[in-house]
């Protein structure tokens, strides 16, 4: 007796149990309620009533193509602001880059809403109108790390004797950068892509909060629908944006085997 | 420059750091189509050395001529030279044909020439019709291939390769080392190569720069290399070899494990003390006893494939290492010959330890970072510069560096036959040598202690 429950703790399985659990319930369950909410009518019923109101109201979907585009617009932005810094990082000595990464992070120690709040203080104090401009400086400002990061990661991975070899066969500078350096950060960047564009489409309080609620975005639709009771259509609202998110993630798992090798 | 024979000329070459010094003053020259070999061991410089030719290092002074252009601050892509790299650096963004064609593409190379020279590039690698392969579905051997040919296929007035075979295993750098040979044949291309495999260098060289310590130790032909080393750290690197102190008695006649020898050489002058090296493959042991000139018991015998080596113990203490065709029984007593030409003898570089230092109070000296104890020391005034001499057997190695005066890092050990000599660097880059019985280990840290009465010091001019 004792001695199968010494076993049984010895098994690494069993240490896994606390998160197995923690999982099921706290992500598992709230997907499978999701799924069953969205596909149910208000008497109960199965019933793909929730998506026809979808398709049909044009306030919800027209906030979610606009979503979509802010959340464009903020990952192009940051790639072009992101890469050179990547780049210009991974040129630097060893001891002033990590200095440098680690001013890039410093921020992130700080929670996204007393940021942002931070923000829109500083927006008024240089008197500047909030608005579209305020929020999507506010995403940039947000999500640029992100963006760095995982193509910091991949150039600094690169092997140096490829760039070498480049230059050895008669690459200027710029061929180098445009034929080795570039095509090989292509796994960065998606990871950078994926990490701005997902959070971007579904976040709601930059949006509130730069904006004044006066644009309103996807996440802002769900979190209302969900507030006012309506779990049904909020469910299946946020069903529509998983997909989008995850049909993202699968045309970059595919386009690039390893692209999430800039995460780490 | 007028014009010469030499398609890379290397002028004092050399190449620090902060806190090392890589390459001491190199000069070289390379001649047009010869295969050349920087041979030493990792950490010599060789490298770096290559890099610089290459153009992706530096050097700290120093000129670089290729093909009678000045190089020195030239950037690599505009340098008449390719590389093959040791870990083949193939872009794994493109395919083999891609590859190869990349250096093509960039000289805007037409099409159709293009495709003919990457075809005959990889017909020349045995390649053939592996163009549309993805690089990372290759192997090693087949990856090196193509990163020769990516090399060769533009034409390169040198082709540097840095150790190119390294990764690969023994049999398939064995087969390359050949296709190398034939390649620089049918090319007629000057190669430069590097490595610290001697048995490479020897295989496939026309010349060899033997390289120590960022120092250039001997260049010439295998042969010359092989049988005429010029001092005990090249005898020692290239090939095997017995080792041991001895005396020139006079022309023609050396004295060594007590017992005078006929040799060749000449010109040592009288009671000179020298190094000689006696190939293993030059000992012959001889059944007739009365004939031979030494006696000793087999220790060991191991089989080496086509020959048998054997250790031998004389009854002097000494060991020899012989190479011979026939096995003799462990513990059996043989006797010995060596012929007078395969005793090669070299001047000694050194005699014994000689470093500068400070005379700190009549009985104490400050030398090799610290103060060490020496004799009464009489006509010199504390604070002069003196010079310390003391043997090399002077010389006490502790296993605890704390243990002893002062510390070091051994950096290359040489058997004597009966005795270990050593070479120790200190923290401040000066070297002392040793002489001992205790076994060390390269890289071993150890305490310095030296016997005060052994110390002899002299005022520096």
């Amino acid at each position: 007796m004792l001695d199968n429950i010494t076993k049984f703790f010895s098994r690494r399985r069993t240490w896994s149990l606390p998160y197995v659990l923690f999982m099921a319930v706290f992500v598992v369950m709230p997907l499978v309620l999701i799924m069953v909410y969205a596909f149910q009518g208000n008497d109960g019923g199965f019933s793909l009533e929730n998506f026809r109101r979808f398709v049909n109201q044009a306030e919800a979907a027209n906030t979610f193509i606009y979503s979509i585009g802010i959340a464009l617009i903020t990952t192009i932005i940051c790639l072009i602001l992101g890469y050179p810094a990547a780049y210009i990082l991974t040129r630097l000595k060893p001891s002033t880059a990590s200095l440098v990464v680690m001013l890039f992070i410093l921020p992130m120690w700080i929670n996204v809403l007393v940021r942002t709040l931070a923000t829109v203080a500083l927006f008024d104090f240089l008197r500047l109108p909030l608005g579209e401009g305020a929020l999507i400086f506010g995403m940039v400002y947000n999500f640029l790390p992100f963006m760095i990061y995982p193509i910091y990661n991949t150039l600094q991975k690169m092997d140096s004797s490829l760039i070498e070899a480049a230059e050895d066969l008669g690459a200027t500078p710029r061929q180098v950068f445009a034929r080795v350096v570039f095509p090989l950060s292509m796994p960065g960047i998606v990871s950078g892509i994926m990490m701005v564009f997902m959070p971007t489409i579904s976040t709601f309080a930059i949006a509130e909060l730069l904006t004044m609620n006066n644009i309103k975005l996807f996440g802002t639709t769900i979190q209302e629908n969900i507030n006012n009771g309506m779990w049904h259509y909020g469910a299946a609202l946020s069903l529509i944006m998983l997909i989008i998110i995850g049909i993202t993630s699968l045309f970059s798992d595919s386009s690039e085997d390893g692209a999430n090798e800039g995460l780490i | 420059m007028a014009k010469s024979n030499n398609i890379i000329e290397i002028r004092n070459i050399t190449k620090t750091f902060p806190d090392k010094v890589v390459l001491a003053g190199v000069s070289l020259n390379v001649r047009k189509g010869e295969f050349l070999t920087i041979l030493g061991p990792s950490g010599c410089g060789k490298t770096t050395l290559l890099r610089i030719i290459a153009g992706f290092n530096s050097a700290t002074s120093g000129e670089i001529y290729i093909a009678g252009n000045e190089m020195t601050g030239v950037a690599p892509h505009l340098r008449p030279v390719n590389t093959v790299f040791q870990r083949y650096a193939l872009f794994p963004n493109y395919n083999v044909f891609d590859n190869i064609a990349f250096g093509l593409k960039l000289r805007k190379v037409e099409k159709k020439e293009i495709t003919e020279r990457v075809k005959r590039a990889l017909r020349m690698v045995g390649m053939t019709d592996y163009e549309h392969r993805d690089v990372q579905s290759l192997s090693g051997g087949q990856q090196q291939r193509v990163a020769i040919a990516r090399a060769i296929v533009n034409r390169p007035e040198v082709l540097l390769l840095d150790e190119p075979l390294a990764a690969l295993d023994l049999k398939m750098r064995k087969d390359m080392q050949m296709e190398l040979k034939e390649m620089h044949r049918n090319l007629g291309i000057t190669f430069v190569y590097v490595t610290h495999d001697q048995e490479e260098a020897l295989t496939l060289s026309d010349t060899i720069v033997v390289m120590n310590e960022g120092e250039i130790q001997q260049i010439g032909s295998p042969t010359d290399i092989y049988n005429e080393p010029r001092n005990t750290f090249v005898a020692d690197f290239i090939g095997e070899s017995n080792i041991l102190n001895a005396t020139m008695v006079r022309d023609r006649l050396v004295r060594f494990m007590d017992k005078e020898f006929e040799c060749v050489d000449e010109g040592f002058g009288e009671n000179t003390p020298v190094d000689v090296v006696i190939r293993p493959e030059d000992v012959y042991i001889i059944r007739n006893a009365e004939a031979a000139m030494f006696h000793g018991k087999v220790r060991s015998c191991t089989f080496k494939g086509v020959h048998y080596e054997m250790f031998v113990d004389t009854p002097d203490g000494y060991e020899i290492m012989i190479q011979d065709y026939n096995a003799f029984e462990v513990g059996s007593e043989v006797g010995m010959m060596i012929k007078p030409a395969d005793i090669h003898v070299m001047a000694k570089e050194r005699t014994e330890n000689s470093v500068r230092g400070t005379l700190v109070d009549a009985t104490h000296v400050s030398m090799l970072g610290e103060t060490f104890e020496c004799e009464a020391c009489e006509g010199i005034e504390p604070g002069k510069e003196v010079i310390v001499n003391f043997p090399f057997s002077a010389v006490e190695l502790t296993d605890d560096p704390d243990d002893g005066v002062s510390w070091g890092t051994i950096r290359f050990i040489l058997y004597k036959g009966d005795r270990y000599h050593l070479t120790v660097s200190t923290d401040e880059g000066e070297s002392i040598y040793v002489d001992t019985h205790d076994v060390w280990e390269d890289h071993d840290e150890v305490g310095i202690r030296i016997s005060p009465s052994a110390l002899r010091i002299t005022a520096a001019e």
